[in-house]
């Protein structure tokens, strides 16, 4: 569909124009969770962009054989191999960032944002723009876990990875690393976003961006968002 | 009996799935902006936890039984994925009005990390499968109440004036950093 697209745009666009967490809202929970040090935030990311673009090539090169009814239970069979064998990798040779990362590496699995690049990309697309697509998302989404990390630890810790920093590591604000300041620096990386791209701020997450799009089902029928509506009537 | 308390209480007050632990967060931003919409999402949730954990727990036994625990991600997954379309198919036609007040959310909680999260923790702590679905039910009574008490909050964020950079997603990402520190009371409680 994007055949006149230079596939370079395929690229940039998930670096900063859709980066999938600032702009999008997507891939919200490891965001979140894995950010108390830069050093698991890039771990993290490096992991989700070797999945991101592996699922996107093979989904790519499959999209005629899978058939349309059951592509999501395809999708996510293919995606929890290929966390599988991440899994396999960081236990063998960096078995720090693997204990570190946790239950989310196995949570890359149900990761929103690989599942929604799947289904709007990567099934509807050639695989060389495929595959730059799943790079640029994956790039993008480190860069944005990159930059929570380091304002976390630096704060947080009085750190960078794990190099004590002169003056702010004396009394680190802990409240940084702790849930309630990824929820609070999370918000304010967002609002610096909006201020500096200098535009409306998205008011709600919409159904284009919505995690769920892709199984919700009420998107094209005409429905309203399920969560929208009251209670499901 | 006593244990299985301390278990549900640990998962919701002093462990919550999406305050604390992060799990759900897409569904906890977008469903929380209603209560009724939160009290539906949080019933099929709690129903959808309980349920897999009972599915995935034996699965896991066999796959023990093979050697080949690592296919446990894969696993799961499709046994989820299954059991949430199944569940929707059987409350469709035996009970309608349940899957009227619930139906409409189900097909979310398939990507709702909570719930593959919930499964994959029954196994890394070790829990019999007694254990295992008391967790469950404590995780998914967590995300209830995270759910309730957000829907609340944002109701009070819609009427208050804040800034325009900050308004829509940063707003609410404020507040959930509030409720998430009057959680952060809890994290003393230990058992």
């Amino acid at each position: 569909m994007n055949e006149n697209r230079p596939l370079s745009r395929e690229f940039t666009k998930g670096l900063i124009k859709e980066n999938p967490v600032l702009v999008m809202l997507l891939g919200m929970c490891p965001t979140l969770a894995v950010t108390t040090m830069a050093s698991n935030a890039i771990g993290m990311g490096l992991a989700t962009t070797f999945v991101l673009v592996c699922s996107n090539l093979v989904i790519s090169l499959l999209k005629g054989v899978i058939p349309k009814a059951v592509r999501l239970p395809c999708f996510i069979v293919i995606i929890a191999g290929f966390v599988t064998l991440i899994s396999f990798v960081l236990q063998r040779y960096l078995p720090g960032l693997y204990d570190s990362l946790g239950v989310f590496l196995t949570l890359i699995t149900v990761n929103c944002i690989i599942l929604g690049r799947a289904e709007a990309f990567a099934s509807k697309n050639k695989v060389l723009p495929s595959v730059l697509d799943g790079l640029g998302m994956g790039l993008g989404f480190t860069a944005a876990l990159f930059v929570m990390g380091s304002l976390r630890e630096i704060f947080g810790a009085g750190s960078w990875f794990g190099l004590k920093l002169p003056l702010i590591s004396k009394e680190p604000m802990l409240i940084f690393i702790m849930p309630a300041g990824g929820f609070f620096v999370l918000g304010c990386v967002i609002a610096a976003v909006n201020k500096l791209a200098d535009r409306k701020p998205p008011k709600e997450i919409s159904c284009e961006n919505c995690p769920s799009a892709a199984i919700c089902g009420a998107k094209g029928k005409g429905e309203g968002c399920p969560s929208e509506s009251e209670g499901g009537k | 009996m006593k244990e299985l308390i301390i278990i549900i209480i640990t998962a919701v007050f002093v462990n919550n799935v999406v305050l604390s632990q992060f799990m759900g967060i897409c569904a906890f931003l977008g469903v929380s902006k209603q209560l009724k919409s939160s009290i539906g999402m949080g019933g099929a949730v709690i129903f959808v936890m309980v349920c897999a954990t009972a599915c995935t727990y034996p699965v896991y036994l066999l796959l023990d039984r093979f050697e080949i625990t690592y296919l446990r991600t894969v696993a799961f997954i499709l046994v989820i994925a299954m059991f949430v379309q199944l569940i929707e198919i059987v409350m469709k036609k035996t009970m309608p009005a349940l899957y009227r007040a619930l139906g409409v959310y189900l097909p979310l909680i398939t990507t709702n990390c909570a719930v593959l999260g919930v499964t994959v923790a029954n196994i890394d702590e070790g829990y019999s499968f007694v254990q295992s679905l008391a967790n469950a039910f404590g995780t998914g009574l967590a995300f209830t109440l995270a759910l309730v008490l957000f829907s609340g909050v944002r109701a009070r964020i819609q009427d208050s004036n804040i800034p325009e950079t900050f308004k829509g997603v940063p707003a609410t990402l404020i507040a959930a950093a509030i409720v998430s520190l009057s959680f952060m009371g809890f994290s003393g409680m230990a058992f």
